[in-house]
């Protein structure tokens, strides 16, 4: 395959089977969302906020964007605003691991940290506080825009559905939401019976430590009438199902994949015999390297010592 | 009797405990409970009469809203846990 530049090698990520882990009679399939340009599903999501504004003038050419994520979002904004001329600013939790910060700083991007303890929250609450005192930039604000949810509709869930015409159910993780709602309508406007499951990561008891429950944050962009369920993942099951992705299928994928990963197993018993399941895998395992939730020894003293920083 | 877990903003309702047990044989039935229990929990988790917002309620690790909402089923020693919406990582 031959492109004119980076964003247009995004997409058409491969849909792997995984003949070990599926339970019997059932067909799991992983959409490894890390074969993106800079690794993660954030490209198509980046291509579409970037693309969306400067196409409707809110973005002006040259102009400094400014956007809250713990990472991958702001890794795939970097590599984009690189090639297109706009300087980038992310505002990330403090706790975030050093290769997101080191591919930021590579990209030449600038980043502000929120505090650890306000998890993702933290970070929404600075980048509208920055953004809001500064008329010069523009947030594409993944959260709230409707050009993240697209992306996935136009793009990741035709996909699924060109590879995988009778799939019966597709998992992805919660963290906008984007990916579950603008997939997940796609799916069912092909076929009103497949399920939509969102699986969500429990957070360490830090992220949760908000001063009162009014500070508590809904993103705009989740539809939560697209989903059939919503299944919380803890920290040691994710961690477990994504080191036995790596021991028995061969594939290397960051700790929200386990997640997805552990939805789609729970979720098979529900659906006919037979039936085939993708869930998206947003990302690989490299960025998160040295957390320490690849090395050695036993899942749960693994998933105890990193409980701090793993979804960071 | 099922065992609710406290998110850390409301465990001054609790004495600090993170997990509680309360009985019921719905979610309704077993926040009730709680409440009797631990009277201050009252009017954080409950509004008119339903879950206020900004809070997730999970059985067994599945969100009641696609449940039965308040009327879903508990059976004995699950697991409900109380959790604040937050942002998630992106």
């Amino acid at each position: 395959m031959r492109y004119d530049d980076v964003s247009q090698a995004i997409g058409n990520t491969p849909l792997v089977g995984l003949p070990n882990l599926s339970p019997d009679g059932y067909q799991v399939y992983l959409k490894l969302e890390g074969m993106n340009p800079t690794g993660s599903v954030k490209d198509r999501v980046a291509r579409s906020l970037l693309d969306h504004a400067r196409k409707d003038g809110s973005l002006q050419p040259g102009q400094r964007v400014l956007e809250p994520t713990s990472g991958n979002t702001g890794i795939a904004l970097a590599a984009l605003c690189r090639v297109l001329g706009h300087p980038l600013t992310c505002v990330m939790p403090e706790n975030t691991s050093q290769e997101r910060r080191q591919l930021l700083s590579l990209y030449g991007a600038e980043i502000v940290y929120s505090p650890a303890e306000q998890g993702s929250n933290g970070s929404v609450l600075l980048a509208r506080e920055l953004a809001d005192a500064d008329p010069d930039v523009f947030m594409p604000f993944q959260y709230g825009n409707p050009a993240n949810p697209l992306a996935h509709y136009e793009t990741t869930a035709p996909e699924i559905l060109a590879d995988l015409p009778d799939v019966a159910a597709f998992v992805a993780g919660l963290g906008t939401g984007g990916t579950v709602t603008g997939a997940g309508k796609r799916l069912k406007q092909h076929d009103p019976s497949i399920r939509v499951y969102a699986a969500e990561p429990e957070y360490g008891d830090l992220v949760y430590g908000l001063r009162n429950l009014d500070e508590g944050y809904v993103p705009e962009v989740l539809d939560v009438d697209v989903l059939d369920s919503r299944i919380k993942v803890d920290s040691r099951k994710a961690l477990a199902w994504t080191r036995r992705l790596a021991a028995e299928e061969g594939i290397f994928a960051g700790v929200s994949t386990g997640a997805s990963l552990a939805v789609a197993v729970r979720i098979c018993k529900r659906l006919p015999q037979g039936s085939k399941v993708v869930a998206l895998s947003p990302d690989g395992g490299w960025k998160y390297l040295s957390t320490g939730a690849y090395a050695p020894g036993d899942t749960d003293d693994v998933a105890e010592a990193i409980s701090g920083t793993l979804w960071a | 009797m099922a065992v609710v877990r406290i998110p850390t903003v409301l465990r001054k309702h609790t004495d600090g405990e993170s997990k509680v047990p309360a009985s019921g044989s719905t979610v309704g039935e077993v926040f009730d409970d709680l409440v009797a229990r631990h009277p201050g929990l009252g009017e954080q988790l409950l509004d008119d009469g339903k879950v206020r917002g900004f809070i997730n309620v999970y059985v067994e690790d599945e969100d009641i809203r696609y449940l039965d909402g308040l009327g879903s089923a508990v059976e004995d020693d699950d697991e409900i846990a109380i959790m604040p919406a937050v942002a998630g990582g992106a």
